[in-house]
């Protein structure tokens, strides 16, 4: 639940550099965003929520990206805009992204408690609730499910 | 009222007469490209976790670019994961080491206006050059549309981007988008559909079209499109075709026009593409290394550029080419354009994304300051996190390579 504060155009780059794409999931998340915050692979705790300015995600489309953050135990990420592809394929992975335009008033290492669903995150360090636009409902299914692949398991059983 | 490109497009594959932007649609999927990093080594496990099978392997586009050449064993493993796949699940549109996705698809036929088309990479708008609808997906979103043939999208708005004029001589499309991306960010395109339009747009040449739609990616678009016209079927050696194109009256979400010959050739200054400004700005940066690759920087159209400023001089830097098909090495062989470029000083390299990506053996050093014709330029992306990345133009880039240093290149032109 501890905020990890980042700024805009948080690129894919630097959550999941290509010299280790050719390695598992594991190897890719020991270096996440190591060229930007070093500390943060060895600090960052299951639970701890992702924050960023406009854009999150910029770049690729490598799905170790989210990935990376997710394999981390980052629970949430909060941004005020991400870009397209990045934010599919968090929500495509289980991973709850939400937009806020308050963004900016979260500061590194604020306690936070973020509710996808109902679309608002709660600083407990200020007190402060921000308000967030909700996972749209015809994907927070998919997220309640864990992802794509466990929701079309899912579907297939179902079929 | 009437309907933009995107609108049609998207309407189309979602068997609709009409879309409305914002509303969230279902769409039928005419082609799925997946690269070796991103494909069949990411998508083959989770269609056995889900017991499932590819629900149409015609409309599969499988093209390995990213793990060549086989450096160690690694990209042997990944590569080899690739070719056994497209057997297995019967894909038989499959293109191994024969340059990069992005230009190999068109290059080899599979694109046509008119198709909605989704490709395993953020580059994939490159398609929407051929007035086809195609964006980039993750991993996991392509083994959703293996296994259902369908994929979900926000009907998008449409961004136009005018060009009125003609480019001056030395300034391509590289310089448009990045000129585009010094104006409004890695976000102006706010996952939307951008539209290139006029008549410095409808001069340009199939492989530059691609070039502004390639990096509608860098603009933050969902893809980047132009109208098919001539050009779009002499490329696509069509016999007839149909036109794909805006309505007059079609509703836009925001309409920019420029004059093409007003702008100078363009760099962008690291770590992002969107630190564009004029290459007569950057006198003093002294450069260790030029690179001309990529999907984005180094077709034949690219190579034809360098070449142009190349041809008769030497490169002060060293100088590396990657070019970025095996079609339009030999082509540009042919032409000596390839000689142009060796004589020189080049390196040649494989046909694939290479440094660009950051992927093989010929990674930036520490410390390097490099001069590069790829899309994207962020810390550490084409090698150790301490080097510098300016992006330019193939004219740019190979007349920086000649002065050792930037240079604006229409002083070098023959």
């Amino acid at each position: 639940m501890r905020a990890w504060v980042f700024g805009d155009n948080l690129d894919t780059d630097v959550l999941a550099p290509g010299r280790y794409m050719k390695f598992g999931i594991e190897e890719i998340a020991r270096h996440c965003l190591e060229s930007v915050e070093p500390a943060f692979v060895r600090e960052v705790r299951a639970g701890d929520v992702v924050v960023a300015g406009r854009n999150m995600g910029a770049g690729s489309s490598r799905e170790q990206a989210p990935a990376a953050l997710k394999h981390l135990g980052v629970a949430a990420l909060v941004a005020e805009s991400y870009a397209g592809l990045f934010y599919r394929n968090a929500l495509n992975l289980g991973l709850p992204a939400v937009v806020c335009a308050q963004a900016a008033k979260i500061r590194n290492g604020d306690r936070l408690e973020v509710d996808a669903e109902g679309g608002k995150v709660k600083n407990l360090t200020t007190g402060e609730t921000l308000a967030c636009e909700p996972i749209p409902p015809h994907l927070m299914q998919m997220v309640r499910d864990g992802g794509l692949v466990p929701h079309l398991e899912k579907r297939l059983r179902h079929a | 009222m009437g309907q933009t490109l995107a609108q049609k497009l998207v309407a189309r594959a979602a068997g609709r007469a009409a879309v409305t932007p914002g509303e969230i649609v279902t769409c039928k999927v005419d082609l799925a490209m997946m690269h070796d990093s991103g494909g069949p080594r990411r998508v083959k496990p989770m269609l056995e976790r889900l017991g499932a099978k590819v629900w149409d392997p015609s409309k599969v586009v499988v093209i390995t670019d990213h793990y060549l050449p086989e450096a160690d064993d690694d990209s042997r493993r990944i590569v080899r994961i690739a070719r056994d796949w497209v057997r297995e699940a019967g894909v038989h549109a499959f293109h191994d080491a024969q340059g990069i996705c992005h230009v190999v698809l068109p290059e080899r036929g599979h694109l046509r206006p008119g198709m909605f088309a989704v490709g395993g990479d953020s580059h994939s708008p490159t398609g929407g050059a051929f007035a086809a609808y195609m964006f980039g997906i993750g991993a996991t979103e392509m083994l959703g549309v293996l296994v259902t043939g369908e994929i979900w999208l926000k009907v998008p708005h449409t961004i136009a981007l005018e060009f009125c004029g003609r480019l001056a001589p030395g300034v391509a499309a590289k310089d448009l988008i990045l000129f585009l991306l010094g104006r409004f960010g890695l976000d102006g395109g706010r996952y939307q559909a951008v539209e290139y339009r006029g008549e410095a747009i409808r001069a340009l040449a199939m492989q530059e079209r691609m070039t502004l739609c390639n990096m509608a990616a860098e603009l933050g678009a969902q893809t980047g499109l132009i109208a098919s016209d001539e050009t779009t079927r002499q490329f696509l050696k069509l016999e007839d075709m149909q036109v794909w194109e805006s309505d007059a009256d079609a509703t836009l979400l925001e309409s920019h026009s420029f004059k093409a010959d007003e702008i100078p050739p363009q760099v962008a200054a690291p770590h992002s593409p969107a630190n564009a400004r004029a290459a007569s700005e950057f006198g003093t940066v002294k450069l260790d290394l030029a690179y001309i690759g990529a999907c984005t920087g180094a077709k034949l159209e690219d190579l034809r550029m360098a070449a142009a400023v190349l041809k008769g001089k030497k490169a002060k830097t060293r100088l590396l080419v990657a070019p970025a098909s095996l079609r339009d090495q030999q082509a540009a062989e042919k032409e000596g354009v390839m000689q142009a470029l060796v004589d020189a000083g080049a390196e040649v390299l494989a046909n694939s994304c290479g440094i660009c990506a950051g992927y093989g053996a010929y990674l930036l050093p520490e410390n390097c300051v490099a001069i590069s014709s790829t899309a994207r330029n962020f810390k550490g992306r084409m090698g150790a996190a301490s080097s510098q990345v300016y992006l330019a133009s193939p004219y740019t880039v190979a007349a920086s390579a000649v002065a050792g240093r930037i240079e604006d290149p229409r002083g070098m032109l023959q």
